[in-house]
């Protein structure tokens, strides 16, 4: 369970940027999470909660933005998004493998 | 308990303890200790008098209540500013870290143990022991004559930057030396973290699955050495060799392999050059 490390990690980037802007409270954080990123969003959504408390951002919203991975079959060259690492070409059959979908970041809050 | 605040609760702690000490040096993340802070003496951290509070609501766009603002930070950011710190100090000491991790009862101890034996009269050791609950693989590094300290991570999955950093002050390693540092046995979480090291180094036991680089992929893209342990059993279990190569291969093509017996002493000697080799070119680059 990382992502509880992951989560506390979201809540002081979150807290910190509100406090930088003089805000009084955080209403949401959107976070950006790709697809082979190694983080679970449902076990992020679990942790969150725990992480805001007794912060700015206790009682805030979690908005998740997945990204997918995008998979290329060298050989048929059929183009397609995943959530895996490991694919079968819908197309040909062929074993394909994933790239990016490693994105992990906060891209935004909402303040009072 | 931690002895700034107070506070502490056993499961959420980290601990820092070398073989032979009766007292021991505890912290949190730096969140979490000031997430303790918070909740044992009120939230004070949370006043703000600020006399411009008045004007946040000028600046709305579309969002029923509140402003937004962009943030686009990397939710790793804090861990990897802090592997860089520790990979600045190695760099100026001249110390070649590597970051041992496998799923647990992989033979990591055991390799640790063997590799400091073979090696401790022309090399300098020191380890740090990542796991969540007792000093068991310090004492057993201990025994084989390594400067070692123990860090305990409670319900932590993983070791993170800070956790070494905090270890590393403690150890202090001398110039020109090789740091281990034995990762928690897990083979998903640590995968995230940098530590600074020089190079991770995941290791599989053939009493494992031989397919585990397809199921775990991340750890093994995130390694530069993949260590295949235990062969002396291979006669014994259904593992493929050449076929777990293979996939390690197919998710990461720049992994040099060892197939070894820690316990055996097979195989050994590749991985002891590599070492020597390693740490020879690191100290010119």
């Amino acid at each position: 369970m990382h992502e509880m490390s992951i989560a506390m990690n979201i809540v002081d980037i979150a807290v910190q940027t509100a406090k930088a802007n003089k805000a009084k409270k955080i209403n949401s954080i959107s976070v950006e999470i790709g697809a082979l990123s190694g983080v679970v969003p449902e076990a992020l959504e679990f942790c969150f909660e725990a992480a805001t408390q007794n912060t700015m951002a206790q009682g805030s919203q979690l908005e998740i933005i997945f990204l997918k991975a995008e998979a290329h079959c060298q050989k048929c060259g059929t183009k397609f998004e995943t959530d895996q690492f490991l694919n079968i070409c819908p197309s040909c059959g062929e074993q394909v493998f994933a790239s990016g979908g490693r994105k992990l970041q906060v891209k935004a809050i909402n303040v009072d | 308990m931690c002895d700034t605040c107070g506070c502490g609760e056993p499961g959420s702690s980290v601990t820092y303890q070398k073989p032979g000490e009766n007292q021991h040096s505890h912290s949190h993340g730096d969140h979490l200790h000031t997430h303790h802070h918070e909740h044992e003496h009120g939230d004070h951290h949370h006043h703000h008098d600020h006399p411009h509070d008045h004007d946040h609501h000028h600046h709305e766009h579309g969002h029923e209540h509140g402003k937004t603002i962009q943030v686009e930070t990397d939710v790793m950011q804090k861990n990897n500013l802090l592997a860089e710190r520790n990979r600045g100090f190695f760099e100026a000491r001249n110390i070649f870290a590597l970051n041992l991790v496998s799923s647990p009862g992989s033979g990591k101890t055991t390799l640790l143990e063997k590799t400091i034996q073979a090696l401790k009269q022309e090399m300098k050791f020191y380890v740090i022991e990542g796991d969540q609950q007792t000093l068991r693989d310090a004492e057993r590094i201990d025994r084989v004559g390594a400067p070692v300290i123990q860090v305990n991570t409670g319900n932590g999955c993983h070791l993170d930057a800070h956790m070494v950093n905090h270890a590393v002050k403690q150890l202090n390693p001398e110039p020109d030396s090789i740091l281990l540092i034995e990762n928690v046995g897990n083979l998903v979480c640590p995968s995230l973290f940098d530590l600074g090291e020089a190079h991770k180094v995941v290791i599989i036991s053939v009493t494992e699955g031989d397919d585990k680089p397809l199921k775990y992929p991340t750890m093994f893209q995130h390694s530069d050495v993949c260590i295949i342990n235990k062969i002396d059993l291979l006669p014994h279990v259904e593992f493929d060799l050449e076929l777990c190569k293979k996939y390690a291969l197919q998710v990461n093509p720049h992994l040099t392999f060892f197939e070894i017996s820690a316990t055996k002493g097979e195989g050994m000697g590749k991985w002891l050059n590599w070492l020597k080799e390693n740490v020879a070119a690191h100290g010119q680059g």
